[in-house]
């Protein structure tokens, strides 16, 4: 256990902490997810892998904890639990980073959108991982990344940065 | 047609870049997106932009910080708390899965088992023999009345980070670590030559103060141990 939560613990973390937005209520869950992943260890298959059984476990865990049914899709309202303490894209774009302003204009994407481009690029998650951890089909899965790279093409090019696409 | 004989369509392809960025589809698709790549500028151009995106994406993610040591404590205290409960093997004992051997008392004793090993072999100087017989004996790093062996080492305590000397040998270390009832429960980290060792040097919380009296303890050990510092 102690060399399972070592090699997933930050993570999970990471991935609990963007849909909540708050550190303590974060720390919180990751010790319910593996809590339950010591007593449901019996139910693993192996037929993913364990990190994306874990994320599973904190998503549906996490959206307990906002109060919603895990298979509603996240809104606007928890991304208004994040707090924002950096600059708008505009003024990011003023101090001509480019880069600045594409993770401001990550962070502003809608949870829905920023979970599954988090999943996809950080975590490392194929398009059926995905599937998996969110619950929707693998085609909604794709369409739902199309939109959340196009949002931020929206999002870059309001403030500024055309990147041709789509 | 079969699907391995499926041509995907230029927004099927295009709809894959971002996975194709992050190296997660499977041979045949990432065949595919390879070929519409050679022949389409644009995508090529296309597939830059998924990656600039992986790349900030994973500098956020990135910033995030790390969990509080408060974590692992409060989850190892609640899989204790259980345990004693229980008085049973672990939740879902007797069932099937490699995960499950992961936290099986044996599991961990072997784990523990391999920190005396690992730690043998660097002062090296202990026979192979006299290594398993401390294995299967479990007795040098675990006094009677310790914890069971599946919550060794994860319990609550305070515990500091030792790098041994090279000369010391398994005997005078064991004998220095059970007359200041210290385990190891960790190790080697990285740190240079020898590696670093995290050694529960206390059962409980102690202050600052107490916890710099005993790291002075086992830095005036100076035979045995090269380097202890304060952990977390």
């Amino acid at each position: 256990m102690q060399v399972l939560f070592a090699r997933h613990q930050v993570r999970v973390y990471r991935f609990v902490l963007r849909l909540v937005g708050n550190q303590a209520v974060a720390e919180d869950l990751i010790s319910e997810v593996f809590l339950d992943v010591w007593r449901q260890a019996d139910r693993f298959e192996g037929r993913s892998a364990v990190s994306t059984w874990l994320l599973a476990i904190a998503r549906f865990k996490a959206l307990s904890t906002m109060r919603r049914k895990p298979d509603e899709e996240l809104n606007e309202e928890m991304a208004g639990a994040i707090e924002d303490k950096s600059d708008d894209p505009e003024v990011s774009i003023q101090k001509k980073d480019k880069s600045a302003a594409l993770r401001k204009c990550l962070e502003a994407l809608s949870p829905e959108h920023r979970e599954v481009i988090d999943l996809v690029y950080y975590h490392e998650k194929s398009v059926q991982e995905v599937a998996e951890i969110v619950g929707i089909p693998e085609a909604t899965v794709k369409t739902r990344m199309f939109y959340a790279r196009k949002r931020l093409s929206e999002l870059l090019k309001t403030a500024g940065i055309d990147r041709g696409w789509p | 047609m079969n699907q391995a004989n499926q041509k995907m369509s230029a927004d099927d392809i295009e709809a894959l870049l971002p996975w194709y960025a992050a190296g997660t589809l499977d041979a045949r698709e990432a065949d595919q997106v390879e070929a519409a790549l050679a022949a389409d500028a644009e995508l090529t151009r296309r597939l830059e932009l998924a990656r600039e995106e992986m790349a900030e994406t994973v500098l956020l993610n990135e910033s995030l910080g790390v969990p509080s040591p408060r974590v692992m404590e409060n989850l190892f205290k609640a899989i204790d708390s259980e345990r004693r409960r229980s008085r049973a093997p672990a939740a879902g004992g007797g069932m099937g899965g490699w995960l499950m051997d992961l936290f099986t008392p044996r599991a961990f004793a072997f784990a523990a088992g391999a920190a005396v090993v690992i730690m043998v072999l660097q002062a090296g100087v202990i026979a192979k023999l006299a290594l398993q017989d401390r294995v299967e004996t479990r007795s040098s790093f675990e006094p009677a009345s310790a914890p069971p062996a599946a919550t060794r080492g994860l319990e609550i305590g305070s515990f500091a980070l030792v790098r041994f000397a090279p000369q010391a040998n398994m005997a005078d270390v064991t004998r220095f670590l059970d007359a200041h009832d210290a385990v190891i429960v960790d190790g080697p980290r990285p740190g240079g030559p020898g590696g670093l060792y995290r050694v529960r040097i206390a059962r409980r919380y102690v202050g600052k103060e107490e916890l710099e009296r005993l790291v002075k303890e086992f830095q005036s050990a100076s035979n045995l141990i090269s380097m202890a510092v304060p952990s977390e």
